[in-house]
């Protein structure tokens, strides 16, 4: 306990350059650590309590005894910071569970109490008409977790390193040259911590049954994460549970939790990969509701069809802004084929695996049509032709009426009355009793995207991990170095754009069959209507460029969360341009950081010397513990 | 440094001494600029071959008339007797690899993957092959990561093969260029600058680098300030000045006419190389 005090006190006064440790709030070490544990236990304690005399705050706060609601919220996020606090602490046996040994989880996690507290205090005040409506429990509750967040601050935090006193920032422009100015500019950078340098035990030391379990209760704990959030009935709920949720993954990655858990993914690949479709499949087991299969199918057309758009986008750099056209084509090729009356070829009905097949073939060959053209061609020009395309897509089919053109799509009215798919007679438009739970048809619909997601994800995986998607890779990075070493960029490029126009193709299929008819207008560069092409387009960036996981958790997230917090409904296009920048400007890789990203700290750990001693007893400590 | 450098020579190699590249009367104009004037230029079997001229002599432009990424106004390029397209891929494909004066890594790549990338002419694997990935995908690839590895050990870079390019230093990103331009197993190497920025260590490994490469069958055609790199190295030297070849011959010839003591080096070239310190300030104002 002592040699970090000390430590502490040392590192506070290194050179500029180096990685340090400072405390915001100066306070005596083991005086931190007793207020923020003494913070954790009055905010747990508090969710026992009643917040609220009324039942009409979302959720009952009322019961005393039994958390309710934004209280539940407030006791995970306080279990969780005492949980790394402990580990942080070095308290024997548990420090495992703060691998890093980092303050600044404990530093997030209590970020993540306080904020999720003071706004479900301030929203009751607010929704109920003052502070009259709050019960002590509520009182107890902000000074609980404002004690917390002292105690937290009070710890040496990991910071960015000292910079040079003449350092320049071009970002402040001309009020750079003003020597207060950049003073109090660099004082705040310094104020930023950072944990992204800090070594973690490698978890692949542990007993590999050990590590399964691991995987197993992560992706358990995942999915009922997952569940939870869905099942919120409230926005206020949600909003509270995106805080925890937010606080809580960014506190794990300062405690080095998510990078363990990534080295144990990459470890035993096959058998986390085989529990993560496990996990996917159990999700409308878990959700018995059709509305949130409902919710799990979108999120799976998005989420594929993003992923598909990333070959061309992440992979290849290629700007693509009308690719919710292929997903167009892909429905109305699956909804012409689908024995419809309303098809021009309404007696025609071909069986799932044909359909599917036809639907990305005819992506595919729109896809040739646009790229063969303009492939050739550097820069903009593939974007704005891409954007005319999706366009011209859109008009076309909305013309093919039988009145303005030929009669082949139905015009504005579309494709109405898709029977729904029947797969070696089990018909997924009705409900199917397995056991005890029922999968209902959007579940049927769920299982069936599931199995198209998986091949698109190992199409993805297989295709970038290849001679092929180095190439692609190459182009991105440098295409006349690219052609230079001997790769013939429009082939590439081409066989990249068809890939991942037949990918959206294919998704296209399903969705037509889920949503029992195909019209023309979703099918825009940017609306408020999911897949439309800005919406993808976002959720690779968002997720993560060039990455398997972001395109889809990207995806989910702007699909979940304007679902769930209603009150953004008229501001959705406004939120969706802020977070955009937000991300552009603060994490420009993306939430998931390409693999490429992570060895840059790879890097770092390799040439640096270690910034803290590693003691193997985490290991031992984890093995007990685990 | 090992001496083995993994080469398997391309198979329709012309025999011994005989003119690998034969570029004539190649005329490169921009606009009313002409930057190569009808330039003429034989690489042999075997041959490491200078080209010099002062900044703005043409060099580079040349280069690229002959690697396909500028089609030449006039004249042609052909390369063991069948005249060249003008198209970078093609090239290379043909046997000709090349280095860029301001490296052109694949900046978020790791090291062996740029190596990987410039196995690319010399591998089959397409897209479905990459999908279905049958035992002979695993076969061509685990021979291409061999063979990458070998590059990388012959020149150095074995130990971080695992590291982006863009976080290696400025040497050994150097390097890695001509490991990646390596591994399309080329005929005729160019190589523009090699030793730009470098410690004189650093283009002392060069130059053994280069002729270890040539050992290997493998000629080089190099672009270079340093004087004293040049006619260490150097067959044959031939110099450009405001786009015209001036001189061509050997290290001697050259540093002994006057024309190019007067246009380029400014003062005579003392000594003979590799004695003392010489024209060492020449390039240092190059950048
Ligand atoms: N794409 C281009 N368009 C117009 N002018 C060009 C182009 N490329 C090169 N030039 C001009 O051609 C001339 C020769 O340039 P080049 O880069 O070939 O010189 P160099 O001999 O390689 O010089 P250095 O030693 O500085 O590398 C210069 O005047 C340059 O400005
Ligand atoms: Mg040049």
């Amino acid at each position: 306990m002592t040699d970090l005090s000390t430590n502490a006190a040392a590192m506070a006064v290194t050179a500029p350059g180096t990685h340090r440790t400072e405390r915001y709030i100066p306070l005596p070490l083991n005086a931190a650590r007793l207020l923020t544990l003494l913070g954790v236990v009055v905010s747990i304690a508090s969710t026992f309590m009643s917040w609220t005399y009324t039942t009409d705050f979302p959720g009952d706060l009322t019961v005393s005894g039994y958390p309710g609601g934004l209280q539940i919220m407030t006791l995970i996020a306080a279990i969780l910071t005492g949980v790394v606090a402990l580990g942080a602490f070095r308290v024997k046996g548990l420090s495992w569970l703060n691998p890093s040994r980092s303050h600044n989880s404990v530093l997030l996690l209590a970020l993540g109490t306080l904020g999720t507290t003071w706004y479900t205090v301030i929203d009751i005040a607010a929704k109920l008409g003052g502070l009259a409506n709050l019960d002590p429990g509520a009182f107890v509750a902000a000074i609980g977790s404002l004690e917390l967040f002292a105690g937290a601050l009070a710890l040496p935090i990991d910071r960015h390193p000292r910079e040079d006193d003449d350092a320049d920032y071009p970002e402040l422009g001309a009020l750079g040259g003003l020597q207060p100015v950049a003073a109090g500019y660099r004082r705040l950078r310094e104020l930023r911590p950072t944990h992204a340098d800090i070594k973690v035990p490698d978890p692949r030391r542990l007993n590999v049954w050990l590590q399964r379990l691991a995987i197993v209760v992560v992706f358990a704990a995942g999915l009922k994460v997952l569940t939870f959030g869905l099942a919120t009935s409230y926005s206020d709920i949600f909003l509270g549970y995106m805080i925890v949720v937010s606080f809580g993954f960014w506190g794990l990655g300062a405690a080095g939790l998510l990078r363990q858990f990534q080295q144990l993914t990459r470890n035993n690949r096959v058998f986390s990969s085989s529990v993560g479709i496990l996990a996917a499949i159990a999700y409308p087991f878990a959700q018995n509701n059709e509305h949130w299969a409902n919710l799990g199918v979108s999120v799976l057309i998005v989420g594929t069809v993003a992923l598909g758009l990333n070959i061309v986008v992440g992979l290849t750099g290629l700007l693509d802004l009308g690719y919710v056209a292929f997903l167009g084509v892909g429905a109305y090729t699956a909804a012409l084929v689908s024995g419809s009356p309303y098809s021009i070829w309404s007696g025609v009905q071909f069986p799932f695996w044909a359909a599917a097949l036809a639907g990305a073939a005819a992506a595919l060959v729109f896809g040739v049509l646009i790229g063969a053209p303009t492939l050739r061609l550097r820069g903009d020009y593939l974007a704005i032709v891409t954007l005319g395309f999706g366009e011209i897509f859109r008009i076309v089919v909305k013309n093919l009426d039988g009145v303005s053109g030929p009669k082949v799509t139905n015009g504005p009215n579309g494709i109405a009355q898709i029977p729904d798919l029947s797969i070696f007679g089990y018909n997924l438009g009705a409900a199917h009793d397995i056991g005890s739970f029922t999968l209902g048809r959007f579940a049927n619909y769920y299982l069936l995207m599931l199995v198209i997601t998986v091949i698109v994800v190992l199409v993805f995986t297989r295709a970038a991990d290849s001679r092929i998607g180095r190439s692609w890779i190459a182009i991105r990075e440098d295409e006349t170095a690219a052609t230079a070493m001997g790769i013939n960029g429009f082939r590439v490029k081409l066989v990249a754009f068809a890939l991942g126009a037949s990918l959206a193709g294919l998704a296209g299929t399903v969705s037509a069959h889920v949503t029992n008819s195909v019209v023309p207008d979703p099918y825009v560069f940017s609306g408020s209507v999911p897949p439309n092409s800005a919406f993808l387009l976002a959720a690779v960036v968002l997720g993560g460029m060039g990455t398997v996981s972001g395109p889809i958790l990207g995806a989910a997230l702007l699909y979940v969360i304007p679902e769930k917090l209603d009150f953004l409904a008229r501001y959705e296009l406004f939120a969706f341009g802020i977070a955009l920048v937000l991300i552009m400007r603060f994490r420009p890789e993306g939430i998931i950081a390409n693999r490429r990203r992570q060895l840059e700290f790879h890097e770092d750990a390799a040439t640096a010397p270690a910034q803290r001693p590693l003691g193997d007893d985490t290991v031992s400590a984890g093995t007990a513990g685990a | 440094m090992t001496t083995t450098i993994p080469h398997q020579p391309t198979p329709e190699q012309a025999p011994d001494g005989g003119p690998l590249l034969q570029a004539s009367g190649v005329i490169m104009r921009f606009g009313g600029l002409t930057a190569v004037r009808d330039v003429d230029l034989t690489v042999n079997t075997g041959e490491i071959v200078g080209l010099i001229g002062p900044n703005g002599a043409g060099k580079t432009t040349f280069f690229n008339c002959l690697t396909g990424l500028y089609v030449p106004t006039e004249g042609t390029v052909s390369y063991q007797g069948t005249v060249l397209p003008s198209k970078p891929h093609l090239v290379t494909k043909a046997g000709i690899a090349r280095t860029f004066q301001n490296i052109r890594l694949f900046a978020n790549m790791t090291v062996l993957e740029n190596v990987l990338v410039g196995r690319h002419t010399r591998t089959r694997e397409g897209l479905l092959s990459a999908l279905i990935r049958g035992p002979g995908y695993h076969r061509a690839e685990a021979a291409s990561r061999a063979r990458a590895m070998e590059l990388l050990e012959f020149t150095g870079l074995a130990a971080k093969a695992d590291h982006l390019a863009r976080n290696l230093p400025y040497g050994e990103q150097r390097k890695l260029e001509i490991a990646r331009a390596l591994a399309s197993e080329p005929g005729l190497l160019l190589l523009d600058e090699p030793t730009a920025g470098m410690n004189p260590q650093e283009t002392r490994a060069t130059e053994e680098l280069v002729f270890a490469v040539r050992d290997q069958g493998v000629a080089v055609l190099v672009i270079e300030h340093d004087m004293r790199f040049i006619f260490n190295l150097c067959d044959r030297v031939a110099v450009l000045v405001q786009g015209e070849k001036l001189v061509e011959g050997t290290s001697e010839v050259v540093q002994q006419d006057e024309r190019v003591v007067a246009a380029y080096l400014g003062e005579p070239f003392e000594g003979t190389p590799g004695d003392g310190p010489t024209t060492t300030g020449e390039q240092e104002n190059d950048r």
